[in-house]
């Protein structure tokens, strides 16, 4: 684990290591905003941006961090940085921020930012670090934006508000699935996108903890 | 009294945090695995977040919002770009202070709850309930009432959901649905049972 090289950091967490995935990371405020596209590419780039100047930040001074106080010195840099971002949402997004409305604050809460901040940039250098940010900002996003458009599109038969399938009550043929832009459908698509990704990539299975063997109790699993 | 009462409903069932919200998520998954330690971590947030929430309130009314500084002769001072940074602070003060207090006097569940305490800090539910305190404008007994709603809310989901684990591990699940994917969807069930409290009108 010691060596990364660029292209590995940058790219293993979209697929390989996905933050939402396999981490079970950052799902707290990644959820709600999916209930359309738009939402959630905001979402996205806000989260990318701040994971990788976070981890850029928190890397260059990291062997100046006290260990015993790095928890608060992170959460400062990063909740600077999410106050920055939601100031400039508010400038130039009014009504989208009013939209994502707790959720860029949630930011600083978000796992992710948190965990690679512990787990990676404290530990590499600077520009690895920058890289590993912006690598599972992008893992948080695909999975961000693939529900973003599975629930947009046939909650509401749009993608970013541009009409792809016409409705039924507009003369069309498609019958939005209302259930979709609720919620439980976020839950269920995203145990369905990780049934789908462990059947793709067999080596992130869990081992079945719980399996017993027929009829007979050996020993508990936990 | 009525309206606390249905103030504390709405925040229980209604706008159920862990399950309507999707906050505190990330503990929400990966303290559920047996009921005892479920519960153990729903009653620390319960108190995490009765004590937050009314402070934090506190800070905003008499610090950070706009014109809050009159009481200190500076009625134009608007710091309420810094609400953020103060809350995280604290939130993670208290939390802290809360860790000390179970590791001398509750060794067992501070042993139970692990790395995952600190990341109370972190979880979404307890910084979640302060910023919706501050959209939604609530006064100080009204924060105290919606701190405990929305603790005991999210306790309240993680006990059910650690009930249903522990049968769940009796179960036998597709492949690749095992652990965290099958996880999701009873979440998923879950939260569109709590949706029928949703037509209750308070």
């Amino acid at each position: 684990m010691s060596k990364h090289t660029a292209k590995e950091v940058l790219l293993n967490p979209i697929f390989n290591n996905n933050p939402i995935g396999l981490q079970i990371l950052g799902i707290c405020s990644a959820l709600a905003v999916t209930s359309n596209l738009q939402t959630a590419l905001v979402m996205s780039i806000a989260l990318t941006l701040v994971t990788a100047f976070s981890n850029l930040f928190i890397s260059m001074i990291r062997s100046q961090i006290p260990s015993s106080i790095r928890m608060i010195v992170q959460m400062v840099i990063i909740a600077s940085l999410v106050i920055l971002v939601d100031q400039i949402l508010k400038a130039y997004a009014f009504s989208l921020s009013k939209q994502l409305s707790v959720f860029v604050g949630l930011i600083i809460t978000n796992c992710i930012v948190m965990g690679r901040a512990e787990a990676f940039a404290m530990q590499n250098p600077p520009f690895m670090s920058f890289l590993d940010g912006i690598g599972n900002g992008l893992g948080y996003s695909a999975m961000l934006i693939a529900l973003g458009v599975v629930r947009e599109l046939f909650g509401a038969g749009k993608l970013l508000g541009i009409e792809i399938l016409p409705l039924i009550k507009d003369g069309g043929w498609y019958l939005p699935n209302g259930l979709l832009l609720l919620p439980p459908s976020a839950f269920f698509l995203i145990g369905l996108f990780i049934w789908g990704l462990r059947s793709w990539k067999k080596d992130q299975l869990e081992k079945p903890a719980f399996k017993m063997a027929p009829q007979v109790v050996t020993k508990e699993a936990y | 009294m009525e309206h606390y009462l249905s103030l504390f409903v709405r925040a229980v069932f209604i706008e159920n945090m862990a399950l309507s919200f999707f906050l505190g998520m990330c503990t929400f998954i990966a303290i559920s695995k047996k009921v005892e330690t479920a519960i153990g971590l729903g009653i620390a947030v319960i108190v995490v977040q009765v004590i937050t929430v009314p402070a934090n309130n506190l800070v905003l009314t008499y610090l950070l919002r706009d014109g809050a500084l009159a009481w200190a002769g500076l009625p134009d001072v608007d710091l309420s770009f810094l609400v953020l940074l103060s809350f995280i602070g604290i939130i993670a003060a208290i939390v802290q202070v809360i860790e000390m207090l179970l590791d001398k006097y509750v060794p067992s569940l501070y042993n139970a709850l692990g790395v995952f305490l600190p990341l109370i800090t972190v979880n979404c539910a307890i910084m979640g309930g302060a910023l919706f305190m501050v959209e939604r404008d609530y006064n100080l007994s009204e924060s105290v009432v919606y701190g405990f709603g929305s603790g005991f809310s999210w306790a309240l989901a993680i006990a059910l959901l650690a009930g249903i684990r522990e049968k769940l591990k009796y179960s036998d699940v597709p492949e690749g649905l095992q652990g965290l994917g099958i996880t999701f969807i009873t979440i998923g069930l879950m939260s569109l049972g709590f949706m029928s409290f949703s037509g209750v009108q308070l």
